[in-house]
This record gives structure tokens, sequence and C-alpha cells, in this order.
């Protein structure tokens, strides 16, 4: 569930970035401002305890596949939200920076859907309310299944929209969403599963570490209000983030609203670049018109024929023809070629 | 166990790296994390369908590698290791958009398969950025240059909290493996109360830990902050660097070298 670099486009993971950082730097001053320093290594000892623990399995019943912790939830439950967020977000940097899981550009989308939906929707609103002041085990059990369940539903959804947003992969909305939530369904359970597993075994051997830990934390006093507020504020961020986008290169907004209305017509931002300079090219070469003329010409009349602005037909498609590809793959292999050039030339000089 | 151990070998492998001693290794650690920021954010920037625009970017990992003396095979095997994510969503492209956009001879390619190379090499470029960022410059480092950009320092503390002790903890957890497989005669299933308990605890062993850990710092007078011996500072070098490396990037965003290159080529041989 680790977005990746390569499927995101600057602005969803730049609005991202802006929105983990806000709830970064929130979280930071409540754990200052709130907390007794006594959370600061406990948060960081919880971050690495979170590695570790997804180092030991458990077999899942009759499927011969095994589930581990994910982290969110029991974060939140042993040291409350915002000490949960930070950790969270820890993990997944080091996870980002030294597995490279996931990627820095989508470090922001993945902070989100993993950390916020689980410590700031699912536990107060579900496990909160579920579990209460006066867990029993039935309680624990019930509250971490839902919330576990609740919290990877909505990382999914969000998984699944920042995809689209983006653009880069191909997957049609509902194809993406049908794939995404039975598999997050069952990951959730088995979250959930895990969580009450490691919960339950604390609120029996331990008790007073739930206890404190819900008390020394602000948690109780979360209100719907202030996640709702919270949630207005984001979209007010992505929202203006967007319209940015959408009115400097207007072709990104169109071309997603297209794309779940299910439409297959698209245009690329960069378009206007390659046109602009194969205006150029073709003003300064001496053989203008050379390429692979023909199949460049049937490439556009498939596409008048299938597109029903014909007026675009012609302008819309010249960044991909049979010439520019062929010398792309041409240029392509011999700047590779020239990097690992320069790649070896410089070893050479340092010894 | 095996696979444990490698991993956590891994870990400690890479950061060595950083130890090594060349003109990248010893740049300000800011300068490095803004280039690579720059970098990355340039290569996702390019439009889905294009490939032969994203390989001149090569040139960012490259040089660092052959500059900073990094083992290329190294760090080529841990970003094939990450690599089945981005395959297997890129690799349904093909399928869903079957739009033949490039004819090459007898051979025509769809738009999807163009798109599906492309995340690939953003993938390579992205990732491989990512671990020579680190394999040259250190986590600590890398998080103080954060500190001095502004990241909160909680925030910060915690990573350098969390890199500390995920050794400590990886090692505890395979001894509880390790232990668990004797005892059971090295049966592979674990059963979710067995999960429980083992998890629990590791998890009180790991509280106890923080508040040893606590009153140890408190003794030693830990006031929230982590003080650097060297100062960092930015220099000439960590300029020239910035300036060069962006200047090269934003000159391969709006001229495309590779289809110049391939067209002067295809000029002269035609």
């Amino acid at each position: 569930m680790h977005m990746a670099d390569a499927l995101i486009s600057p602005v969803t993971g730049g609005a991202m970035w802006a929105a983990t950082a806000g709830l970064i730097s929130y979280c930071s001053k409540k754990v200052k401002d709130d907390l007794d320093d006594t959370k600061i290594p406990l948060m960081g000892v919880m971050g690495a305890f979170i590695f570790a623990a997804q180092m030991i399995n458990f077999t899942i019943p009759a499927t011969g596949s095994s589930g581990h912790l994910g982290g969110g939830l029991i974060l939140s439950i042993i040291l409350g939200p915002y000490a949960a967020f930070l950790t969270i977000a820890s993990v997944l940097t080091v996870q980002a920076l030294f597995f490279a899981d996931g990627g820095i550009l989508a470090l922001g989308c993945n902070i989100f859907n993993l950390g916020f939906f689980p410590c700031f929707i699912a536990f107060p609103l579900i496990y909160k309310k579920i579990a209460g002041d006066n867990p029993t085990q039935g309680k624990i059990i019930a509250g971490s299944l839902i919330s576990g369940i609740a919290g990877l539903q909505l990382g999914a959804l969000s998984v699944v929209l920042q995809t689209l947003f983006s653009g880069i992969s191909e997957l049609p909305f509902t194809t993406f969403i049908l794939m995404m939530l039975p598999i997050h369904l069952a990951i959730g359970i088995v979250e959930g599963l895990a969580t009450a597993a490691v919960v339950v075994f604390v609120f029996k051997a331990r008790p007073e570490i739930l206890r404190s830990a819900s008390e020394a934390t602000p948690i109780g006093n979360i209100s719907v209000k202030t996640v709702i507020i919270g949630f207005l504020g984001l979209a007010v961020i992505t929202g203006g983030a967007l319209s940015w986008f959408a009115s400097s290169r207007p072709d990104g907004l169109e071309w997603s609203m297209a794309k779940t209305s299910g439409s297959e017509e698209l245009k690329e931002p960069s378009n206007h670049i390659h046109e602009a300079l194969s205006g150029v090219q073709k003003k300064t070469a001496f053989l203008p018109d050379y390429g692979f003329k023909e199949p460049a010409l049937e490439n556009t009349k498939e596409k008048i024929g299938e597109e029903t602005p014909a007026v675009e037909g012609q302008e819309s498609w010249p960044a991909v023809n049979a010439g520019t590809s062929v010398s792309g793959i041409v240029g392509g292999t011999l700047t590779l070629a020239l990097a690992v050039m320069i790649g070896f030339v410089l070893k050479r000089k340092k010894y | 166990m095996a696979k444990l151990d490698s991993q956590l070998f891994h870990i400690d492998a890479l950061d060595e790296l950083a130890s090594g001693n060349s003109v990248f290794h010893n740049l300000d650690p800011r300068a490095k994390l803004v280039t690579t920021l720059v970098f990355i954010g340039t290569v996702v920037s390019f439009g889905k369908y294009e490939v032969s625009a994203l390989i001149p970017f090569a040139i960012y990992p490259l040089v660092l590698i052959s500059v900073g003396g990094l083992p290329f095979f190294y760090l080529a095997e841990r970003v094939l290791l990450v690599a089945p994510f981005a395959f297997f969503i890129g690799i349904l492209n093909p399928f869903f958009d079957q739009t033949i956009m490039v004819h090459l001879g007898s051979v025509s390619l769809s738009g999807g398969w163009i798109s599906f190379f492309s995340i690939m090499l953003r993938f390579l470029l992205t990732v491989g950025s990512a671990l020579v960022l680190i394999a040259l410059t250190g986590f600590h480092a890398v998080c103080m240059g954060l500190e001095k950009l502004g990241v909160p320092r909680p925030f910060v503390v915690q990573l350098l909290f969390l890199y500390r002790y995920l050794f400590v903890l990886i090692d505890e957890a395979s001894r509880m493996i390790r232990a668990k497989s004797l005892r059971t005669f090295h049966s592979r299933g674990t059963k979710i109360r067995t999960f429980g308990s083992m998890l629990g605890h590791l998890l009180l062993r790991t509280l106890d830990r923080a508040q040893r850990i606590h009153l140890a710092m408190c003794c030693r007078g830990f006031d929230g902050h982590v003080r650097l011996i060297c100062p960092l500072k930015i220099g000439w070098k960590e300029t020239i660097f910035v300036l060069g490396w962006v200047l090269l990037f934003f000159s391969m965003r709006f001229y495309h070298i590779s289809e110049h290159l391939g067209l002067m080529i295809m000029r002269n041989i035609v």
C-alpha cells in the first residue's frame, strides 16, 4: 500500500507533502506542549518496535498465508494520536530512505495514508468510542478490528484517489477501487486482529500502561469537530493546489475529469513544450520532414477517427510519432551510454 | 532467519558507505538533500508517455555513484528488491491503454507499454537517487540537514531515536523468533495467541527500555536537543553543487537531449 514516486505527479506529491508537513508540525507542537519528556525516548523506541514487530508473523487460519502488525493503530493506543502520528511518520521516513519503500516524493502520501487515518480517524472516532475508558477484552477486540478495517479502507481509498489525480497509471477508477478495497479489507482484518492480540496481552499483563497512556495524552477530548475542521482545511489546501495547477496547465484537471468519466481522450501537459520544440526543430533542420511519415499519418488518421473534436486531432498528437520515437530511442541509448561513460571517466580520475 | 539477518546487514551497509571520503561525501547534507528533491521533482514532472527524455537524468545518480566510489551493483540490487510494487501497478497500463502510438517498422507499441516503460524508468531514477543520498550522506547527517531546513525538532529527534534503537529491537525480535523456532521444532506457523504474547512481551520490554533510556538521558542532562560536534555550513562547494545540478536538471527538462541527438545521428546516417 506504499505509494511509489513513479506513480504520482509532482502536484499530488507536493500537496500531500504540504498536508503532511502541516500535520507533523502541528503534532510536534502538541507533543512539545502537552507531554512530559518521558515521551521522547518512548516514541523513538516504539518506532523501532514497529520495525521489529513486523518481523514476527502469525498464521492466518485456513489460508496458509501470514500477517503482521501494521503499526498506526497500536501506536495510537499506546502513545495517543499526536505522538503516534510522529512515530509512524518517522517509521515511514526510514522505510523510504533505507528500504526505498515508497519514495521521497511519495512520502507525504504514505504518511498521510498510513498515519492520518489510523491516528486521527480510526482511533479517536472508532476505537475510543468502542473501548472507552473501561476497556474489556471484548471491547478491545471489537474496537481494534473495526478501526483496523476502517483505517485501512480509508487509506486504500486515498491511494486510489492520489493515483487517479496523478494520472500516471492507466487504471480506471472503478477497477482500481474494486481491486484495492477488498484486498485492504483482508489486510484491515489482519491488522485489527494483530493489534487486538497485542493490546489484549498488555491489558491482561500490565493494564496500567493502557490507562496511563490514555490519561497522559489529550486524546480523550479530541472531538469530531476538530477532525472535520482539519479535513476541511486539507480539502482547501489540496483544492487550492489543484486549481492552481488547473489554471496554469488547463490540461491537468480536464484530464483527470475526463478520466473519471471514462473517456479515453487525453493530452499531456508536456506536449506544448514538444510542440514548441518540434516547431523550432522544423525551422532549423536540414531535412525538416525527415521521419517515418506514413505510419505517422496513419497514426493521426486513426486518432481522428476516434476523436470527436476533429479540429484538435492533428495538433494534439505531434508528441509521439514514429520519426521522433525512433530518434528518441537512438538518442536515448546514446545519452545513457554517455552518462555511463561520464561516470567511468570520473571514476578513473579518482584513482 | 538468514533473511532477517541479511536485511539487518543491509541497513548497516548502506549507512557504512556514508563513512567514505569523497568530494560529495564531504558536502553539507542540506545541499545533497535539496538537489535530490529537485531531481525527483523534475523526473516525475514529465508527461506519462515520456521515455527518452528521462534517460539523460541517469547522469545524476551515476555521477554521484562513481565520484563517491559507491558499489554500483549493490545499490542496483537494493533498487530491484523493491521494484515489484511499481511493476505490478505499471504492468496494468498496457491492458488499459491499447492505443497504438508508435510504429517501429512492423512492430507497433501501444501507449500503455510506453507509459509502463516510463513508470519503470521513473522508479529506477527516483529510488536510485534516494538510496544514493543515504549512501553518500548517512542517516545522522540527513537528520541534521532536515533540522536545519526547518523540520520540527521533535520529529528529527524522533528519527534519530528510531534509528538508534532499530538495531537493538531488531536483534531482540530475532532472538525471540529464534527461541520460538527452536522450542517448536522449527514449525512455521504461529497461532495468533502466541503472536499476541510474543509481541506483547516485546512491547513491554520496549516500554521498560524506554524508561531506562529516559532516566539515563536525564542523568546526562538531555534537554530535548541533540547537539552536533561538527557544525554544518554552506560554502562555495555546496553552492556550485546545487546550482550546477539544478541548472542541468532544468535544461534537460526543457531541452530534449536524447531526441535531438537521435535526430542528428539519423540525419547523418540516411
